[in-house]
């Protein structure tokens, strides 16, 4: 594990904040503290505020009440939960990497082959399946060395396979960059195994800390059901007996099983 | 023949190589309706002129921006939608402006011109006065081309990526306004809109890039303004329509073609 970053401070904190759409609160007293190398999931119910969180640590938004502090020169790769091109917009899959670097061909395709999806460099955005489309907003977000790479509902439309490649790869590249990641889940499955830090938000934040501690909090429990919101919570721990590439496709197949992962 | 049209195809050119790239990107915006009524606004703008005896450029640059930013002002409310604002706004601005022209007393001014535009009335100094323009529109176009198709595709990811969107989109605002003034002596504030989405519609089924459809849309839109000046020289037909006619049917062309991308 190399630690290429000599630049190690914090990279963004939340301090107190709080944001309102009119009567409606979203966010009350949020903090949340993002550091290099580290993995930190947001979890919570739909409408939860967890987007609003991640907008304000994008800079997109600012709270009313409380502060964000960015480190000076921070560079952010953000992969959104949707991009939709316009249909009127015609767009290969290399224009679109381009916008985000507008350097050598060689990069892009690098980053595309990094998410496994190289083979759709010259290919026309619009066409893409979700899961295509994400392994494309993933390169993108990649292209820009990041110190802190923040992914809205990753794991959205990808099946466990796909996942667990998805996470996989997240962390060799936390391991080789250093960068700081934030996830966004309601999705506690997989997740949680992934994960130096999980911060359970309910509009505030209900608990938060290691993947272990959260699953076994009150709050926690109060919040997605005695369960986890999913049969047979544990903490996932992946026993590396196969693996995948990130279209989900098994490698090899070991007792005769596909897709038969163990949950339990 | 030649001392006649070569001022109005010259000058019809100019607005037409810069009607390429701004219209793809009123087209991918989906601002046609946002030109029609800055083009509206337009012709307020070139009655002030005439009224306040300045130059009817800028008048109509002032007026355009001018219109972008109450627009701005007054999406921020959000009982009326965006585009029933515009037509509130773009009739509003048409009317006033054609009350406007109607009570000069002092010069005998020709409504029609303004409406559906003369390119036959363009003078020498008008064709330099174009070009001059149509080249500062497209360097600012192609040293601003990575953020205005970064803030098209998504704003956010733009924001994030540190493109300044706000600027951007105000770049973009000033340029169509710069066009619109431009193109008001050409095919006149009706018809602008066409000289914009139309080509660039047609070039869409053509392209794979955003770059080659910018370039299409160029070259459909010189072809449309020879067109139409030829139609409108052997039929004595009046040249903004026809112009816009010549335009739709290369559009119509463009359909024959299976979109591949």
């Amino acid at each position: 594990m190399s630690r290429q970053r000599s630049d190690t401070g914090t990279l963004v904190a939340v301090h107190g904040a709080g944001l309102a759409y009119g009567a409606h609160s979203v966010l009350d007293d949020v903090s949340l503290t993002l550091e290099p190398g580290r993995i930190t999931t947001l979890i919570g119910p739909n409408g939860a505020g967890k987007s609003t969180l991640a907008r304000l640590v994008l800079g997109l938004a600012r709270p009313d009440r409380g502060r964000v502090e960015r480190r000076p020169g921070l560079r952010v790769g953000y992969m959104p939960q949707h991009l939709q091109v316009d249909e009127s917009l015609p767009l290969t899959v290399d224009r679109f990497l381009w916008l985000a670097a507008p350097g050598r061909t060689r990069a892009r395709r690098d980053a595309l082959q990094r998410t496994g999806v190289a083979h759709l460099r010259r290919r026309a955005v619009r066409g893409l399946s979700g899961g295509e489309m994400q392994r494309v907003l993933l390169a993108r977000a990649l292209l820009r060395k990041p110190d802190l790479l923040v992914l809205d509902e990753p794991a959205q439309g990808v099946d466990v396979a796909g996942q667990d490649a998805l996470y996989g790869l997240l962390g060799q590249v936390r391991d080789e960059t250093g960068c700081g990641i934030l996830l966004i889940s309601h999705d506690l499955h997989l997740v949680m195994a992934r994960t130096d830090q999980v911060v359970c938000l309910h509009h505030h934040v209900c608990c938060s800390g290691t993947p272990e501690a959260v699953s076994r909090d009150p709050a926690y429990h109060r919040l997605f059901g005695p369960s986890g919101g999913m049969p047979n919570l544990a903490v996932y721990t992946h026993d590396h007996d196969h693996d995948h590439d990130l279209s989900g496709d098994p490698h090899h197949d070991h007792h005769g099983h596909t897709g038969g992962h163990h949950h339990d | 023949m030649i001392e006649l049209l070569a001022p109005a195809l010259l000058a019809g050119l100019a607005v037409a190589l810069v009607a390429g790239p701004m219209g793809s990107f009123v087209v991918w915006r989906r601002m046609a309706f946002f030109g029609d009524t800055l083009a509206h606004g337009a012709l307020l703008g070139a009655a002030l002129a005439l009224a306040l005896d300045v130059n009817l450029y800028l008048a109509v640059v002032v007026a355009c921006l001018a219109i972008a930013g109450a627009l701005a002002g007054l999406q921020q409310q959000r009982q009326i939608t965006g585009d029933t604002l515009l037509g509130i706004v773009a009739h509003t601005t048409l009317a006033l402006g054609v009350i406007a022209i109607s009570l000069q007393r002092s010069v005998q001014v020709d409504l029609f011109a303004y409406l559906f535009g003369d390119l036959l009335a363009v003078s020498w100094d008008d064709v330099l006065a174009l070009w001059a323009g149509a080249v500062v529109i497209l360097v600012l176009l192609a040293w601003h081309w990575r953020a205005l198709l970064s803030i098209t595709v998504n704003e956010d990811l733009a924001q994030v990526e540190g493109v300044p969107v706000t600027r951007t989109r105000l770049i973009l605002m000033l340029l169509l306004a710069l066009l619109i003034a431009g193109a008001i002596r050409t095919v006149g504030v009706l018809l602008i809109t066409s000289l914009l989405v139309i080509p660039a519609a047609g070039a869409r089924r053509l392209s794979r890039t955003p770059e080659q459809m910018a370039a299409l849309a160029s070259l459909l839109g010189l072809a449309a303004v020879s067109l139409g000046l030829a139609m409108s020289w052997f039929a004595d037909t009046p040249v903004g329509p026809s112009i816009v006619v010549a335009a739709a049917v290369l559009f119509g062309f463009t359909l024959l073609r299976r979109p591949d991308a």
